[in-house]
């Protein structure tokens, strides 16, 4: 297939940037859409361009380092699906692709799509685990955990923390990637004595790292690699006023 | 064969901490016999980790719960993306919850067994005694395993073994597992503990009177080039199966941390035993930047099979049922589609040698779902392995439900590694290795679902427990930026910048690294032969003078730069895989992933020869002459008696 994408170039964090076209040719409907970036960059460094740096890994849709906004929608147009999974016979001969980074005030542009998610680790770390130092654990099954619960835990547990919802979110909130280890966490039997200080803990560091205020949206729940539904939000409202009230 | 025309033989290397007497009583005796390092200086101890996978991740967290001061580096832009998070699979734990005869002993026994005897004892019982902990660990942190209706936890079987001994959480283990791990470092960090770096990449290590005391790292961000000290300094960085380029490594996995440090003097072993993954997603053209895993749990309840006759071009549906080979159930009939990897993968490249492959290129197998939805029903395979059929579809635009997924086998994991002793301790003291990045516990053949568990043993209960021992003899006199060691890993570290930068040649480095890839796959991957590994060789050295006159590299070193990441990457995976066909071409013998064509039976089946080869191979870094050296360590089986692999 042939066709054009617009990719969104930015040199540094300062920088300015701006959308500049590129025809890609003769690409296999059977590439990934991160293997026909591949395939453009090998072009422009042979031309003595800059190559467009974007944030990958694992490129299996498990470790959350794609991240392109693709004709405006975080991860491109299929459903639960990340970047690198996409592939490119979801798209048409001739077709033109607008390709922008994840934009969120949280989020500042390091590089042409690459972004600091670093925020996303300071709501881990104020409140986002279990205190369980290594060597204090009881025997595994010394607290049976309903079945129903275990796959509810899961669900929300699955978050690969890509922040897509956070660039979906027309208030750059991250109220659905707090919302699902806050959830996680809270579902297990594990979670419970921290429960309370978990979550205010949580919120006051996203509103600290300058993520926007939950507005009901729903747009992160659909974009979201995984599924993550936005119910867990009311949990976690839930759960944030029992134990405010508590205070 | 003119063996010393490639390598030197040097003095046996010897694991001096290692306890002897009932293996089951030795890792006490060693915990025991141990230094301790009062509480209160620990926190004037600081100690330097390089990844935060599995092993990394947890090995941080609990040394500085345990009051360290810990350093951390990863060249992901947060810790929570290292590749344990890709595994699917399970891990193992000698918990015996299903009463259905598994205990550590058989652990012990399978994993020395199925490293084909190639692994030492001392540590994989220690292993095997330790996996029980890290389930109950993992519990405690909230990771979410598969549960029964009781409430207990799921077991599951998983290839190799003929106990349940493996626990899950769905198709996506590793990340349950690393996110726990995670946590706990994140609570670390955010306690002051742990001083966190991403996006940042070890270039050199920095040895000082003999010790490891630090690290060269390049901040990926700004381009700065920083030295960091410590007292002792632990690799958990992980394999380095993206030599092949096609793996199925994440993008970003390299072999550069251990490298630098074995060309400080840290003996690197066996690095021939790589493991070929049965179940991957096969290639679908040019472009393809990296192979997708689909979990060997699959073949719990999927059937491996090609048509009888060769080029075959019917549909999967259209072919009868007594016009199938159902190849792995024929040839192995006790252990059928649950054969180790190594054998289920040669078993692949075989039937598709004789023609017998599916797919573009023949170079594919079925793996049919088609008896187990009759059997357990639609909802029941989909609750299992939901996920994974839609990776499945999303990557092929096939549906698995509907027609048998095509599998070929891909570089997935590497045994071979940093040579360590008992206590994890590199041959440069101070430097310890764990995870993946050692090669320590699996021989030659990793069994499935038993990645997590040596990750994990080794960051939570082993590493805190030996790094002590060491480090009560500190803390080691202050290093500073104008010691003569340290200046001179820097300079080390910006020449070799500069230079990658200013050769300015006519090729990607991208280009190299598919071409080593081709070459190592094609001559170091499934079967190898003294003439093809003579033959790779000399291949890898053209290229490699190739590489240091052609490559090109845009952009400077002060910046964001990618493809600057990945030429000093691809520069050490030439040499990685030099001495990969080197160690291959020195072993002649047929053990586990390391498959010699020269050395099989009258039946194609692997032929050791444990008179020659039963030792561990640890490589020091080529001399003056050019040459590496070979230095033996030798294997002792008290317990596990050397026997012939057999899976018929």
């Amino acid at each position: 297939m042939d066709i054009k994408v617009r990719v969104w170039r930015q040199s540094g964090p300062s920088a300015g940037g701006k959308m500049v076209a590129y025809d890609v040719k003769g690409i296999s409907p059977d590439a990934s859409f991160l293997e026909m970036i591949d395939v453009l960059n090998e072009t422009l460094i042979l031309d003595g361009d800059d190559p467009i740096a974007f944030d990958h890994d694992c490129r299996e849709g498990i470790c959350g380092a794609c991240s392109m906004v693709i004709n405006g929608v975080a991860h491109g147009p299929e459903k639960a699906t990340t970047t690198c999974q996409l592939h490119m016979r979801k798209f048409k001969d001739g077709d033109v692709i607008d390709v922008e980074p994840w934009r969120a005030a949280a989020f500042p542009v390091i590089k042409d799509l690459i972004v600091d998610r670093s925020a996303f680790d300071q709501i881990i770390q104020a409140g986002g685990y279990i205190s369980a130092p290594t060597g204090t654990a009881p025997d595994a099954h010394a607290t049976p955990v309903p079945k129903k619960d275990a796959d509810l835990a899961f669900e929300a547990a699955t978050c690969i923390g890509c922040g897509a919802c956070v660039a979906a979110c027309p208030n750059g909130s991250s109220m659905l990637f707090t919302a699902a280890k806050i959830s996680h966490l809270g579902l297990m039997p594990q979670g419970q004595p921290e429960r309370d200080s978990r979550v205010i803990d949580m919120l006051q560091a996203q509103d600290d790292a300058g993520f926007g205020g939950c507005t009901n949206a729903g747009e992160c729940t659909m974009v979201c690699p995984k599924g993550i539904p936005l119910s867990l939000i009311g949990r976690l409202n839930s759960d944030y006023r029992k134990a405010i009230t508590k205070r | 064969m003119a063996a010393t025309e490639f390598w030197s033989e040097g003095e046996p290397v010897v694991d001096k901490a290692a306890p002897d007497g009932p293996v089951e009583t030795r890792w006490d005796r060693r915990k025991f016999s141990a230094k301790l390092v009062n509480p209160a200086n620990r926190r004037k101890l600081t100690v330097i980790i390089v990844g935060t996978g599995l092993a990394g991740g947890s090995a941080a967290a609990t040394l500085a719960e345990a009051g360290y001061h810990v350093k951390s580096y990863c060249y992901q832009d947060s810790p929570r993306r290292a590749h344990s998070i890709a595994a699917q699979g399970g891990i193992n734990a000698a918990k015996n919850y299903r009463n259905d005869g598994d205990s550590v002993y058989r652990l012990f026994y399978d994993t020395v067994k199925g490293g084909d005897f190639r692994a030492r004892e001392s540590n994989v019982y220690r292993l095997a005694q330790v996996s029980v902990n890290i389930i109950d660990q993992c519990v405690a942190q909230g990771v979410p395993f598969a549960r029964e209706y009781g409430g207990l936890l799921d077991n599951r079987s998983f290839g190799g073994t003929q106990v349940s001994r493996t626990f899950y959480a769905r198709g996506q283990t590793g990340q349950q597992l690393l996110l726990g791990a995670y946590q706990a470092l994140e609570r670390q960090i955010g306690l002051g503990n742990v001083e966190m770096n991403a996006r940042h990449e070890m270039l050199e290590l920095i040895i000082v009177d003999g010790k490891a005391r630090g690290i060269v790292v390049r901040d990926m961000v700004t381009g700065e080039i920083s030295t960091e000290f410590a007292d002792a300094v632990v690799l958990a960085s992980g394999g380095y199966g993206n030599v092949f380029f096609l793996s199925t490594n994440a993008k970003g996995c390299n072999v550069t941390a251990s490298w630098r440090a074995h060309r400080k003097g840290a003996l690197f072993a066996n690095p021939c035993y790589t493991q070929i993954h049965p179940t991957c997603i096969p290639e679908s053209g040019s472009h393809q930047s990296k192979l997708t895993l689909m979990s060997e749990s699959l073949r719990n309840d999927g059937r491996v099979w090609v048509p009888k006759a060769q080029k075959d071009t019917r549909k999967a549906s259209d072919i009868p049922e007594d016009e199938r080979d159902y190849y792995l159930e024929r040839i192995y009939p006790s252990f059928g589609n649950l054969v180790p990897r190594d054998i289920a993968s040669r078993a692949a490249k075989n039937v598709c040698d004789e023609g017998r492959g599916v797919g573009p290129g023949g170079l594919g197998v079925y793996l049919d779902f088609a008896d187990a939805i009759s059997r357990l029903g639609r909802k029941a395979v989909e609750a299992k392995y939901g996920n994974l059929f839609e990776m499945y579809e999303r990557i092929t635009g096939e549906d698995p439900y509907e027609q048998p997924m095509r599998i070929y086998p891909a570089v997935h994991y590497t045994m071979g590694g940093l040579w360590v002793d008992y206590d994890l301790q590199s041959t440069v003291p101070g430097l310890f290795v764990v995870g993946e990045a050692n090669f320590s516990d699996h021989g030659a053949n990793r069994l499935g679902a038993s990645a997590l568990m040596q990750g994990l043993a080794d960051g939570y209960f082993v590493l805190p427990n030996t790094i002590s021992n060491y480090l009560a003899s500190g803390p080691f006199p202050k290093v500073t930026e104008t010691d003569a060691p340290v200046v001179e890993a820097r300079k080390q570290v910006e020449d070799r910048i500069e230079k990658f930068l200013s050769i300015d040649g006519d090729r990607t480095v991208d280009s190299f690294h598919r071409e080593l890839g081709h070459i190592m796959w094609e001559y170091c991957g499934m079967e190898r032969t003294e003439e093809g590994l003579t033959k790779a060789i000399g291949l890898i050295r053209a290229l490699k003078e190739e590489f240091w006159t052609r490559v090109k590299v845009p952009g400077k070193g002060e910046e964001l730069n990618q493809n600057l990441e990945k030429a000093g990457r691809v520069a050490d995976f030439i040499e990685l895989g030099e001495l990969m066909c080197i160690d291959a071409l020195h072993r002649r013998e047929s053990c586990g992933g390391h498959f010699r064509g020269e050395s099989q039976t009258p039946d194609g089946e692997a032929l050791r020869h444990d008179d020659e080869f039963s030792y561990a191979a640890a490589w020091e870094y080529f001399g003056a002459d050019g040459k590496p050296t070979l230095h033996k360590e030798d294997l002792n089986f008290e317990y596990v008696h050397p026997s012939t692999r057999s899976y018929k």
